[in-house]
């Protein structure tokens, strides 16, 4: 996007939004009611007990939380720098989940005692079949998307056959279908390669039209020079074409491959001892689902937003080399 | 001395009762065109009259429907096996230069010799700096397309072609897509090259070029050749009114 050099004013300089906005805050912290809250117990010692202030007590609370957060805003809004904005409306809304979760009431013992087993064998799992599904995905895709603008009617009938059937089916199903589908042809499949599978052909599917959409977005002049120099099909692909698109390719694929991390999860349902599964299973004896749950969302977070900045990263590098 | 040449030497372009269709809409109709070694040839004509075509037809680029067209003896048609063979010895030189933009301009002249006729990379090198110097830019041997001007890049296009050294250079309006005053250096580079006796069809808009260099001038309109003649005389005495009314058109300016 190409931001305009004229902007508007900022809304909360003026006067009427900012008695707009409170308004409606107001409201929905009254409709919501709010006097049970931090906020209710600490304005007892003025407003006495909260679950006798009635009417009075709630609009009273609901004043002071929405006089507050509209303070916040205009606070943040006289920070200069975008980027320290940014970082102080990050901080805020973490801390504001971290206390959501505190308020479970976890239990952080457990949690201790099992977050190094889930980091060593769920994240381990979980990054391993990602990373060998990404790999034979990207196969699959480059060979799917040739095939798909070949002029041969076989390779295109299977290629779109491949790319309509696993593009249509849930995931979770193709798993399903997968692990307990090839024994009854007389091939019996562990889950760890059973699930490499389902999440190859899938993704594999996906990124045939990734991968044909980047090819496509070559100029034909490209195979026109390549061809009048006596270049050969495999020549002008190998080393015209797909260098030119890899660029192209990269930054949705990254993306492939954040969904496909998360995605693993469902291979958790044949028994891969995967971030999901040992979520589901290790909080099961004392129920203490809660805590599990929590962390395994926590470590997926973290593992996506690493990868958001590695891929980030690679596609600044890619940005440069164009504009040389 | 051409005109003492033209009949003894040997034809390497032959196109006979050429047809070309896109679905119903007849392209080109009937061509019949022979280009003997050393011939410098210009084809002119309004927009869409099949100048490109026929020029992408010599190499294939396009496919023809019907009669023939051969190149140094070889007839191109769906299912030859050698027509890599047949491109890597006929040059061409496109509107948009199409260089490939992820090479140095170095590797752009080095890639054909070495990946098609299996050149050692020190020759490729040797032999596409001394074109890139016959062509008047070898400092910008390191740099990549995007960094030069539309002609330097189209001279690079021109020393691209070269290197791998072709029988026949086609040029399908190569000063089109340049800054007015990048045309002259691109045609200068052209005359050179006529004037060193390469076989060549040019497509352009470019008279004063035509006049200068050519040995004969094709007029083209509706998929048609219509007159084909000697410079002079076909700018001196065009025969068909068609061509009269397209030089006064052109010959303005």
């Amino acid at each position: 996007m190409i931001r305009d050099t004229v902007t508007d004013e900022v809304l909360l300089r003026k006067p009427k939004f900012i008695a707009l906005l409170f308004s409606i805050i107001l409201l929905c912290f009254f409709i919501i009611d709010p006097s049970q809250s931090i906020m209710g117990q600490l304005l007892e010692p003025a407003l006495g007990d909260p679950e006798q202030s009635g009417v009075y007590g709630r609009f009273v609370t609901s004043f002071m939380l929405a006089a507050l957060l509209v303070l916040n805003l205009l606070a943040i809004s006289f920070i200069p720098h975008f980027r320290l904005q940014v970082i102080v409306v990050w901080i805020q809304l973490l801390i504001l989940f971290l206390s959501f979760f505190y308020s479970f009431d976890l239990s952080f013992v457990f949690i201790r005692s099992k977050i190094w087993f889930m980091v060593t064998q769920g994240i381990f799992t979980t990054l391993y079949v990602s990373a060998i599904s990404i790999v034979i995905a990207s196969c699959i895709a480059i060979i799917g998307a040739i095939a798909k603008m070949s002029s041969n009617g076989f390779a295109y009938a299977i290629a779109s056959f491949y790319t309509s059937f696993f593009r249509g089916l849930p995931l979770l199903m193709q798993v399903y279908l997968i692990y307990l589908g090839l024994p009854q042809i007389g091939y019996v499949i562990d889950a760890v390669p059973a699930g490499i599978i389902a999440l190859s052909l899938c993704y594999g599917a996906y990124m045939t039209e990734i991968f044909r959409a980047g090819i496509m977005s070559i100029d034909a002049g490209q195979w026109e020079g390549s061809r009048a120099l006596g270049f050969n099909f495999s020549l002008i692909m190998r080393k015209i074409i797909l260098p030119q698109s890899i660029p192209l390719i990269i930054p949705p694929t990254g993306n492939q491959f954040i969904a496909m991390l998360k995605d693993s999860s469902l291979v958790s349902v044949i028994g891969v001892w995967e971030l999901m599964f040992l979520a589901r299973t290790l909080g099961n004896k004392t129920f203490n689902h809660m805590e599990m749950l929590i962390t395994a969302a926590m470590l997926y977070w973290m593992m996506t937003m690493v990868l958001e900045l590695i891929q980030s990263r690679i596609e600044r590098k890619y940005q440069k080399r164009q504009s040389r | 001395m051409s005109e003492d040449n033209k009949n003894t030497k040997e034809t390497i372009i032959s196109i006979k009762e050429m047809n070309k269709f896109y679905g119903d809409f007849q392209a080109l109709s009937d061509i019949n065109l022979d280009v003997k070694v050393g011939e410098r040839i210009v084809i002119c004509g309004p927009s869409g009259s099949g100048k490109s075509t026929l020029i992408r037809c010599v190499n294939r680029l396009e496919a023809h429907q019907s009669g023939s067209v051969s190149v140094n003896g070889v007839e191109l048609h769906q299912h030859m096996k050698n027509i890599d063979k047949v491109r890597s010895e006929v040059g061409m030189v496109f509107q948009h230069f199409n260089l490939f933009p992820h090479m140095t301009i170095l590797e752009n002249c080095t890639a054909g010799p070495m990946w098609v006729n299996n050149m050692s990379p020190a020759d490729a090198h040797e032999m596409a700096m001394n074109y890139l110097n016959r062509v008047r830019i070898p400092e910008q041997a390191n740099k990549y397309p995007a960094q030069l001007s539309g002609g330097q890049q189209q001279r690079v296009a021109i020393a691209r072609s070269l290197c791998m050294n072709p029988k026949v250079m086609l040029f399908d309006e190569p000063t089109s897509a340049l800054d007015p005053e990048m045309v002259s250096e691109v045609l200068d580079t052209m005359t050179d090259l006529a004037e060193s006796g390469m076989t060549m069809i040019c497509v352009t808009h470019e008279m004063g070029f035509a006049k200068r260099v050519a040995d004969r001038v094709i007029f083209m309109d509706e998929g048609k050749i219509v007159e084909s003649n000697e410079p002079i005389a076909f700018f001196e005495s065009p025969k068909s009114e068609r061509t009269k009314k397209f030089l006064s058109q052109v010959l303005v300016h």
